[in-house]
């Protein structure tokens, strides 16, 4: 029965530790995907502002209180505006932007596949 | 002073050379004879642009204040090796680098082609001849680095202290070396496309060029990234911003260009091809200049902006663009009946299908570079493109990528027995399961890292096996290639096991987390001839017993009023230590950052191994045929 | 004919693309967000500066009045210069002044106040920049004009005699 305590109370500190691990991992991915407002260039994670430093101190905020990743990007975006999100969305604004490369490939390739088709006959 | 007048009249005579050079050319392309007097002139240009920019070095040693350049980017302070850097590390000092290598190349290039046909050196030198001259006007009129102050100021305005750092002093020369060198390129190909020259032996001659153009230019991108990891933002080297984007798009065309060359060099085929890849490879080092300095863009590195000469640079941009396209469609003829055969399984669908995938990689970085400013100019809505959507594009294309680097050289064997090709199916099992080893312990994108890091080491065995075995057709390629992998593999390491501490302390505190404790022993300050230095002495000790003593520091300097931040890096080959400390507002605390980070070495060395691989290709001479 | 349609069609694509680069450097870059105008203002529960009370949102802002939320703080020069017409809006009857205090210590702020005076009805204390961050705001001085519950405008930079005198138009 103790060992099943002491176990339990090892996996708990484990997880929290995991946790408190992840939780750190999961700030750092939001804030490399913010970008700062008053800097040129640089991300939350990047800059020493004062607006970053304040923007971090809420990203943890909004982690504690649970929210996923995806919440607290929609937080910011709401708040102002898409240009502060590096990883831009997927709408109406931006469909060429992600969708023109790989439709470049797939030209690419259909030309290539043609003049060696060609070339072989 | 004195100086300043020289330097601006030789601008003026650097000019009139060229125009001189204009009328001379055409008077001797008719007869097709090449005056000696016109390497006279190439030579006299040259000459005048480094006078020029020796007098503007020597403006910044005396800080003479006089000079409206030096002023505004200098200051009495400032040591002597970064007052001479500072030369080039503003707007009017570069574009003057920008004048040296266009002159430098062109007086090499006819020097070293006393063999090749008249016309064509004419030619080339006709339109390189353009680029210079819309130069010299573009700086005497709108980017003047002579322009009078009077009265003369007592002391200038300081050159922003981040830029104080040798590596960012050597990384202009040596980029331009690579990405203004891609001007000859472009002359030579819309001058040989004229003349309807593009063959075998032009692709020979035009080879040696890429090569010193592509290996300046990696090497120019290589100190980049080494100084952004020393100086900017936390142990990052790339950032995907407008500006280092701006100089990997020519990379991506040159290295592209290489591999059509050596094609070329033994088959006539993909001569237009060639051509486009030619004209593009300039043409965006023109537009990544355009978008640096017009304002359009703004970034970290991006020079002050004034709209008059953003509008000069675009209307050249576009007219070089024009030009090229009228050659391009009046005078090129293709072929079209080609005897040379064409096996689909063959060397030449590997350089293709590696085409293929570097134009995808390039209009990936071009259109997240430019569509925020297009999306903005159609619908006023501002975006921002960072680092996760080049990740999201480029990365699942490495693979296969990857994959054809390390089989693509071995195509034309196929055909060949089979029997002695098992081993590339039993190293392929070989490194998917050592990826797997690798990440297992780490979940975050498990499938994808795996996969990934396979291709990467299945590159590196291929290349590495075939260098030990002597099997490869060319050993520079088989330098390059392992190189990349090295490179691929490095980065892919160090993003899966770099770790990161960050934590407030109080001088004397400490913080324990994991195996690792951060002893904060105590600050010393110190004043410096420029700035006022506060360093902070750390120990770090590890579980497994190792101690390591770090100094980062912090710099509050005078002129301009600016405090940076200098982190104290450990470099092994193994891994490197590294940590920043930063002032806290209105606070007695100071943020600490510990990172350990492994193989960031083997990032660099991979880069250097790759522009190695092209110096041998240089060196060699060509035998075979 | 197709010989001529490529040749053509680039053209016309470079020339467009050569309008596009040609008006987006005309355009100022610098980025502004959005100020979401008839936004609801945003619900929070904050230090009160004097009292150290936690209040919320809605005990502050009563939907029947006007009020002018003012970002400040006592080491933000510009706010020093906006201050005195702070002073002059406080007068008028129709319109509250809320400060919410941003990134600051009671000392200095305090300083500040008796220095130049307290045009605040109530003053929140952000000493974390988090509350800025609930309106959107992310530098000072910034100023909210708000009624019923709803932000009309929004002002970055400093207050001047052109903004007052609108504002004064406005909540007559």
């Amino acid at each position: 029965m103790k060992i099943l305590k002491l176990s339990i109370i090892i996996f708990i500190i484990f997880s929290f530790n995991q946790l408190m691990a992840d939780n750190e991992d999961l700030k750092n991915k939001i804030t490399k995907n913010l970008r700062c407002l008053v800097c040129q260039g640089q991300s939350i994670y990047d800059s020493d502002s004062e607006f970053a430093n304040s923007l971090k101190i809420m990203v943890d905020k909004k982690i504690k209180e649970g929210l996923s990743e995806k919440q607290i990007l929609s937080y910011f975006e709401d708040k102002y505006g898409e240009w502060i999100l590096y990883d831009p969305l997927f709408n109406k604004n931006t469909y060429f932007l992600w969708l023109l490369p790989l439709l470049i490939f797939l030209i690419g390739g259909a030309i290539i596949f043609k003049k060696l088709i060609k070339k072989h006959k | 002073m004195l100086y300043s007048v020289i330097g601006y009249y030789s601008l003026i005579l650097g000019l009139c050379f060229g125009l001189i050079l204009i009328f001379f050319s055409v008077k001797n392309f008719q007869n097709s004879k090449f005056d000696t007097k016109i390497l006279s002139f190439t030579f006299l240009q040259f000459f005048f642009v480094v006078i020029s920019f020796l007098c503007l070095v020597v403006s910044f040693i005396l800080s003479d204040f006089s000079n409206e350049t030096v002023f505004n980017n200098s200051h009495t302070t400032k040591p002597l090796f970064y007052k001479i850097a500072g030369t080039w590390g503003n707007h009017e000092g570069s574009l003057l680098l920008w004048l040296f290598v266009l002159t430098l190349f062109i007086l090499i290039f006819l020097i070293k082609s006393k063999n090749q046909p008249t016309k064509y050196k004419i030619l080339t030198l006709v339109f390189q001849q353009i680029i210079i001259i819309g130069f010299f006007v573009f700086l005497i009129k709108t980017s003047n680095p002579f322009n009078f102050l009077f009265p003369t100021p007592e002391e200038g305005l300081g050159l922003n202290p981040i830029l104080q750092d040798p590596a960012l002093a050597i990384h202009p020369p040596i980029l331009y070396l690579g990405y203004v060198g891609s001007s000859i390129i472009f002359s030579s190909a819309l001058a040989a496309t004229s003349l309807n020259l593009i063959t075998k032996s032009w692709a020979t001659h035009i080879k040696k060029w890429i090569l010193v153009s592509w290996i300046f230019l990696t090497l120019g991108i290589l100190l980049g990234s080494i100084w952004a990891y020393y100086e900017l933002g936390w142990g990052g080297f790339w950032f995907w911003d407008p500006v280092e984007n701006v100089s990997l798009m020519p990379w991506l065309a040159l290295t592209t260009l290489l591999h059509c060359i050596l094609v070329l060099e033994k088959k006539l085929i993909l001569t237009s091809w060639v051509i486009i890849l030619s004209i593009s490879t300039f043409t965006l080092s023109m537009c990544g200049t355009f978008l640096v300095r017009s304002g359009i863009l703004n970034s970290v590195h991006t020079f002050a902006n004034d709209p008059e000469r953003g509008l000069f640079i675009l209307v050249f941009l576009f007219s070089l663009i024009f030009i090229s396209l009228f050659i391009f469609f009046f005078f090129h003829k293709n072929n079209k009946n080609n005897p040379t055969s064409f096996f689909w399984l063959s060397k030449e669908t590997s350089i293709i299908i590696n085409n293929w995938f570097m134009m995808y990689f390039l209009s990936v970085v071009l259109i997240g570079t430019v569509y925020p400013i297009f999306l903005d100019v159609l619908s006023s809505q501002k975006i921002s493109v960072g680092p996760p959507f080049y990740h999201k594009l480029i990365i699942p294309f490495l693979i296969p990528f990857l994959l054809m680097m390390a089989i693509g050289p071995k195509l034309k064997w196929v055909k060949s027995n089979l029997n002695n090709k098992i081993y590339l199916i039993i190293l392929l099992i070989i490194s998917i399961l050592l990826s797997f080893l690798i990440v297992k312990n780490f979940d975050t994108n498990f499938l994808l890292n795996t996969i990934l890091i396979s291709s990467a080491i299945y590159l590196f065995f291929i290349t590495l096996r075939d260098f030990f075995n002597k099997k490869y057709t060319n050993i520079s390629q088989n330098i390059s290639h392992f190189g990349f992998s090295v490179l691929i593999l490095s980065i892919l390491l160090n993003n899966l096991f770099s770790t990161e501490i960050i934590t407030n302390l109080k001088v004397g505190e400490n913080f324990k987390f994991e195996n690792t404790k951060i002893i904060f022993e105590n600050i010393n300050q110190k004043e410096e001839k420029n700035y006022r230095s506060i360093i902070g002495n750390f120990t770090i000790q590890n579980s497994d017993g190792k101690i390591e003593n770090m100094s980062p520091e912090l710099r509050i300097y005078n002129q301009p009023n600016i405090v940076t931040s200098e982190a104290d890096i450990k470099t092994t080959l193994v891994s490197d230590t590294f940590i920043v400390i930063n002032l806290v507002q209105n606070q007695d605390y100071f943020n600490i950052r510990y990172q350990v980070k492994p193989f960031m070495i083997w990032i660099w060395l991979s880069v250097i191994l790759i522009s190695f691989g092209g110096l041998i290709s240089l060196m060699k001479k060509d035998y075979e045929k | 004919m197709k010989n001529k349609f490529l040749p053509f069609s680039l053209i016309f694509v470079f020339i467009i693309i050569f309008v596009i680069f040609y008006k987006g450097m005309k355009d100022k870059n610098i980025y502004i967000p959005e100020a979401k105008i008839n936004k609801k203002i945003p619900l929070f529960s904050a230090e009160l500066f004097h009292s150290n009370k936690i209040v919320n949102s809605s005990e502050i802002f009563d939907s029947k009045k006007f009020y002018l939320l003012n970002i400040w703080s006592s080491w933000c020069v510009p706010c020093r210069e906006e201050h005195s017409l702070l002073m002059i809006l406080a007068k008028d009857k129709n319109i509250d002044v809320i400060g919410l205090n941003y990134k600051d210590t009671k000392i200095n702020a305090t300083t500040f106040l008796d220095n130049l005076g307290n045009p605040y009805e109530n003053i929140i204390f952000d000493k974390d920049g988090t509350k800025a961050i609930e309106w959107g705001a992310f530098g000072v001085p910034e100023s909210f004009l708000i009624y019923n519950n709803k932000v009309i405008k929004k002002y970055i930079g400093p207050l001047n005699q052109k903004i007052i005198t609108e504002i004064k138009k406005n909540v007559k």
